[in-house]
């Protein structure tokens, strides 16, 4: 087994989701996970040449980058966006790797933090198509283009309110073993899903991610670098990605995503197939779409993703466990580094430090990030260091 | 105790178009749904754009949809995105596929919510609220006297 790139992760971070961070700014946050980040991958600033960041600073509309590099004292010979929602953390990490590999830098933070108040709403300055052409119709926010998504599946495949339920309700159990998830010690059942109220049909609220500010980081460098990190180092085997649309109604179609696309490419350049995975760390908004993510994957057949979820083992017992911090359904949704958390869980578990929810020696990792309506999609194939 | 606020006193965000799109609208206002046709490959296109999705020429021409669609998908609005619609719920919002190809966002009216399916036939009805200051390209579930 080879890296495709010649980058690896050495340092990841995360702050624990919370509801609400009141007096804390972006960039406090930023500086936070940035830290711990650094200290995880046995760094001193001066060793990080490169930062990517995210297009949501929230005290920062503009020149983004660049804030943030001033803010940490850092000074980076590669300084970027990445702007891809969900998919944003993910996107990352490949870049970081591809800027590594060229020779652009050679050591790349990549951090995403949100600070979360209920009481200030931003208004949109969206001038945009959706803006002219959803929104007049009451088309806004994510509920009702995953509903819409839902409600297809289960039209044409017969894809079940219960088999949807099992996800929050497997996540919330792999969360048992999660303390820093905002649902630990909550377990659910079915009936609770499903009793639980309409947010946007098909859609119930247990099985909607729930906002949350929080923050998350990860740290590459070359593989020559990487040989001195505390923490075994985890590779880049392949990475794959896929933006088609904005608006719903643009979307090429409703029940296969670009996700599809996304890992098929991913898979290529690792020179690896779906039974190749040992667990998966997949982006988990709604319900439905780990179930899509599964059947878009390969892990089962088109449609089946419903049926594939209620019979299979979510937990680290598990032959395929999926998502065992217990993904961002049990953890909280911290924006943007919400995605990032699916890659932070990744590289703990393939460098054996998961803590309690350790999965026994797992080897190779699909992880996913979705970003806007499963139209902004990165996969990446991790691999553990004594590959 | 707080006060639940009255949703009629929040205003609808304000009707948004370009000089493109201006054409579109003018046609909504008297009840057609205009679509953009390349003449360079044929490609039909919903919203309107400067140059054709399929081969980008930018020669495009306007061409009237008949108004006829299926649901393509949809979902029943109780807790809208935006807190203008709160007294509207609930409320239908669809992606309709027309017979020419295109999809776009819109209402289905004129209907009871638990009627609603995929693949439903639909046909255009126009619609002009008393707070939406502009018309709505809406659709119903298709009779023959429509
Ligand atoms: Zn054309």
């Amino acid at each position: 087994m080879k890296n495709h790139f010649s980058a690896e992760i050495i340092g990841v971070a995360e702050l624990p989701p919370r509801r609400t961070t009141p007096g804390e700014t972006t960039l406090e946050m930023i500086a936070n996970v940035a830290r711990l980040a650094m200290k995880d991958a046995g760094l001193i600033p001066r060793d990080i040449d490169g930062l990517v960041v995210g297009p949501q600073v929230g005290e920062t509309p503009q020149h983004v980058p660049a804030t943030v590099a001033e803010y940490l004292g850092l000074q980076p010979r590669y300084a970027d966006i990445v702007d891809l929602g969900g998919a944003t953390g993910a996107g990352m990490v490949w870049r970081a790797a591809a800027a590594i590999q060229s020779g652009m830098c050679e050591t790349v933070l990549c951090v995403l933090a949100n600070t979360r108040d209920p009481a200030v709403t931003p208004r949109s300055p969206n001038r945009n198509p959706i803006r002219e052409f959803d929104v007049p119709y009451g088309g806004s926010g994510a509920n009702q283009a995953y509903a819409m998504i839902a409600q297809q599946h289960m039209a044409r495949f017969g894809t079940t309110p219960e088999q949807l339920a099992c996800v929050p309700v497997k996540q919330r159990a792999n969360a048992m073993l999660n303390k820093a998830a905002v649902f630990h010690g909550q377990p659910i059942t079915t009936t609770d899903v499903l009793t639980s109220p309409i947010v946007m049909s098909p859609l119930r609220l247990l099985e909607v991610v729930m906002p949350c500010g929080g923050g998350a980081a990860v740290i590459l460098t070359s593989a020559r670098r990487a040989k001195d990190a505390p923490h075994p180092s985890v590779g880049l085997m392949g990475a794959g990605e896929r933006v088609t649309h904005r608006a719903l109604s643009q979307a090429p179609e409703l029940t296969t995503s670009p996700i599809a696309s996304a890992v098929a490419d991913a898979y290529a350049m690792a020179g690896v197939g779906a039974s190749d995975i040992d667990f998966l760390s997949i982006y988990d908004c709604y319900s439905i779409v780990v179930a899509m993510t599964v059947e878009d994957a390969g892990f089962c057949a088109k449609g089946e993703g419903g049926a594939w979820l209620e019979e299979h083992d979510f937990s680290i017992a598990s032959r395929l466990p999926i998502n065992p911090h217990g993904g961002q359904l049990a953890t909280g949704q911290a924006d943007l580094a919400g995605g990032m958390g699916h890659i932070v869980e990744a590289v703990h578990q393939l460098r054996g430090t998961a803590g309690e929810r350790q999965i026994h020696s797992p080897k190779r990792a699909l992880v996913t990030g979705n970003g806007a309506t499963m139209s902004e999609e990165v996969a990446l194939v991790l691999i553990g260091a004594e590959q | 105790m707080t006060t639940p606020t009255t949703t009629t006193s929040i205003a609808k965000p304000g009707f948004v178009s370009t000089r493109l799109t201006t054409p579109y609208w003018r046609a909504a206002e008297a009840g057609k749904l205009l679509l953009q046709e390349c003449l360079e490959c044929g490609h039909l296109q919903h919203y309107p754009r400067n140059l054709c999705t399929k081969c980008w020429s930018q020669d495009l021409q306007w061409k009237e949809a008949a108004g006829d669609a299926s649901i393509w998908s949809f979902t029943v609005v109780g807790i809208p995105g935006h807190p203008a619609w709160g007294d509207e719920i609930p409320y239908i919002l669809a992606l309709v596929e027309l017979v020419e190809g295109p999809r776009l966002m819109t209402n289905i009216v004129g209907c009871a919510p638990e009627s609603v399916h995929c693949g439903q036939r639909v046909q255009l009805r126009p619609h002009r609220g008393a707070r939406d200051n502009q018309t709505l390209l809406q659709f119903t579930p298709f009779t023959r006297d429509n």
